[in-house]
């Protein structure tokens, strides 16, 4: 005897205690503190503030730990909050120039004013695990260097002093910036949007999109320019005053690309340009929105597209890990309605088959 | 430390005021040009998308403290993600909630019409995973707003006849494309086909939200809304051979429910509300349990 299904909001409510139950694992272990995993685990942090587009320790490390660590959850937590704060206003663009430099390094100079910084960089260890890690033993501070007086020159702005590369492009001329959150999407995108839009992208995506460029499909030539990491101080102009204050710092990894180009009927060979600009570090991520970034202005210096990676619809659509995990994962939802539908033709197609086979009796298969 | 400790309240309805702002324009240029697919600036919702993210913010928006929410899922009232959307707007609204089609003022559903006609003044709120009736014939979003702006609807046609040239039938059993007031086609959402007849003519606003495509468009009522079909083979809908086991309801939708696993099975009202209703009248089916 069939008795309808009910219950699931018992179900829910017992799925969601067990989850919390979980999360928290063994009792006997201390629980993380939010100091734990923004000071410890401060690279997940940052790639939650990056792509969840909010630039909170605070609450990205609690996104970290009310989602056990899956990362893409925790983005979505981000965003959920962020979408809920009210807009106060835009800040100025922010002057990379002016950075407090924590890392900073060309591939295209072997030296350069500013000189070339490691800072805490992974490149050059050995992948060895460390046992010693597995305990908490003394671990010696950084070596302190004399900060560098006053801005420290992009790549960008020297190579420009021989008009060698192109400008930084000119903002809109009504100095109205897209917001991305705010206006739907419309294809053909202007660069700034297309930016915003990678900014807050998943990393994995960009970097395989990235990659595609290296080995063909959409070639471009890239030199790294200059990779830096540090702080920024984030201004807003305050209308009653009537001029800049600054009201806070947010560490932040750009990229500056710099591509081969050799010139058009319009523009004279130089090299272009291309920019990736991330929340925290997260060089990884910079390195390969500034590829995609410049696959993606194919049509701008007449390049053929021709490749996934310089196709805007499909980069740009498929780019949101929020909306790509969840539009995946909705198939686990129930179905039930549409595919008993399409049972219901399969049964017929299938009926009109074995008609057709002309009643051969011995071939039909076991399905009654 | 201190952000954790004063995260934002929420609005009535979750969605501030100037969003549910936002949501009413496109709602109601979509009421104005109907069928047509108006772009929102859909925001990140606390479920995820493909969850329904579109109704919600539709529903968000056109609620009030004085309306009746029904939520269904496959035309159930108790699946999952029906419950979790009915706790949502009863925990962010404080609105009443009813599995009763007809005491509903905003019916919001995945994938099912309620066979109950709807009645004028109710509102039902479609969610949407892709609203673009032509977007698995062409990809691209400049070219397939462009097919709407020049009505080329060509091509739509013609793979509705390859389907007869292969199957001998028009192989498409859900999301079957209808044309709205004789202008725009349009996604009905992945319903089934069996439902498409009775968009036409409805009583009820027909709203659509799809979240994650950012878009919003509508059926106001009493708007012609034709399934697409050729004069010789002409539109038709699903037919079940056997009528509600358990309230023997005939020309509803049904659900094939596996019994064991030696084949055996029954088919049950998708609707949950309908055969409820049904059964509490005394109509009984094959395999019900008798009444007590």
């Amino acid at each position: 005897m069939y008795v309808a299904v009910k219950g699931g909001e018992a179900a829910i409510d017992n799925a969601h205690r067990l989850l919390a139950d979980r999360r928290r694992g063994d009792r006997c272990v201390p629980a993380l503190t939010l100091e734990q995993i923004a000071g410890q685990l401060a690279l997940a942090v940052d790639r939650v503030m990056a792509e969840g587009s909010l630039y909170d320790r605070e609450l990205a490390a609690l996104a970290v730990k009310q989602a056990r660590g899956d990362l893409i959850e925790a983005i979505f937590l981000v965003r959920a909050y962020r979408t809920t704060l009210p807009r106060f206003g835009y800040s100025e663009p922010v002057d990379t120039g002016a950075m407090v430099i924590e890392r900073r390094i060309s591939a295209t100079y072997k030296d350069l004013p500013g000189g070339q910084v490691l800072g805490p960089t992974f490149d050059y260890t050995h992948r060895l695990l460390d046992p010693e890690l597995a305990g908490d033993g003394p671990v010696a501070s950084g070596q302190r260097r004399e900060a560098e007086a006053g801005r420290v020159r992009r790549v960008s702005e020297i190579l420009a002093g021989e008009g060698l590369i192109e400008e930084d492009g000119a903002p809109p001329e009504d100095g109205a910036i897209g917001d991305i959150t705010r206006t739907p999407l419309e294809f053909p995108m202007d660069r700034q949007s297309r930016l915003q839009s990678l900014a807050r992208g998943d990393e994995g995506y960009l970097l395989g999109l990235a990659y595609s460029t290296q080995r063909g499909y959409g070639r471009n030539h890239p030199f790294v320019g200059e990779i830096r990491i540090g702080r920024v101080d984030v201004e807003i102009e305050v209308p009653e005053l009537g001029f800049c204050v600054p009201i806070g710092r947010v560490q932040l990894t750009e990229c500056q690309m710099v591509n081969q180009f050799k010139g058009s009927a319009k523009a004279p060979p130089q090299f272009t340009r291309g920019y990736g600009l991330v929340f925290g570090q997260s060089e990884r991520k910079a390195m390969s929105m500034a590829l995609v970034d410049r696959a993606l202005r194919a049509a701008e210096f007449g390049e053929d597209v021709v490749a996934p990676a310089q196709d805007e619809e499909f980069v740009i659509s498929h780019c949101d890990n929020v909306q790509s995990t969840g539009f995946v994962e909705h198939l686990k939802l129930p179905h039930y309605v549409d595919f008993q539908a399409e049972l219901d033709l399969v049964r017929r197609m299938r009926a009109d088959f074995d008609k057709r086979a002309g009643g051969s009796q011995d071939h039909k298969e076991a399905p009654e | 430390m201190t952000a954790t400790a004063d995260i934002a309240s929420y609005n009535f309805a979750y969605l501030d005021e100037q969003t549910k702002r936002m949501i009413r324009r496109a709602i109601l240029k979509a009421v104005a040009i109907p069928g047509y697919q108006t772009p929102f600036a859909s925001r990140e919702m606390p479920m995820p998308y493909g969850w329904g993210t579109g109704g919600v913010q539709v529903t968000a928006a056109v609620i009030g403290p004085q309306d009746t929410l029904k939520v269904i899922d496959q035309g159930a009232d108790d699946t999952t993600n029906a419950i979790s959307i009915r706790k949502f707007f009863q925990k962010t609204a404080g609105v009443a909630t009813t599995t009763k089609t007809q005491e509903a003022s905003i019916i919001q559903t995945r994938h099912r019409i309620p066979e109950t006609p709807l009645q004028a003044g109710q509102i039902i709120v479609f969610q949407v995973p892709i609203p673009e009736p032509l977007r698995f014939l062409e990809p691209r979003e400049t070219e397939t707003r462009k097919m709407h702006a020049l009505e080329e609807y060509g091509l739509m046609h013609v793979k509705l006849y390859e389907d007869i040239a292969r199957n001998g039938r028009i192989a498409t059993t859900y999301a079957y494309p209808v044309k709205v007031e004789g202008r725009y086609v349009m996604d009905p959402s992945p319903t089934p086909k069996f439902d498409n007849p009775k968009m036409h003519m409805s009583a009820a606003l027909q709203l659509y939200g799809a979240g994650r495509e950012r878009r919003i468009y509508a059926i106001p009522p009493h708007t012609r809304v034709v399934s697409l079909d050729f004069e010789d083979f002409p539109f038709e809908v699903q037919k079940f051979d056997k009528p509600c086991a358990l309230c023997g309801a005939e020309q509803v939708y049904l659900d094939e429910v596996i019994l064991d696993d030696r084949g055996g099975r029954m088919f049950v009202c998708s609707d949950t509300d309908h055969c409820e209703e049904r059964r509490a009248a005394g109509h009984v089916g094959e395999l019900a349990e008798q009444p007590r």
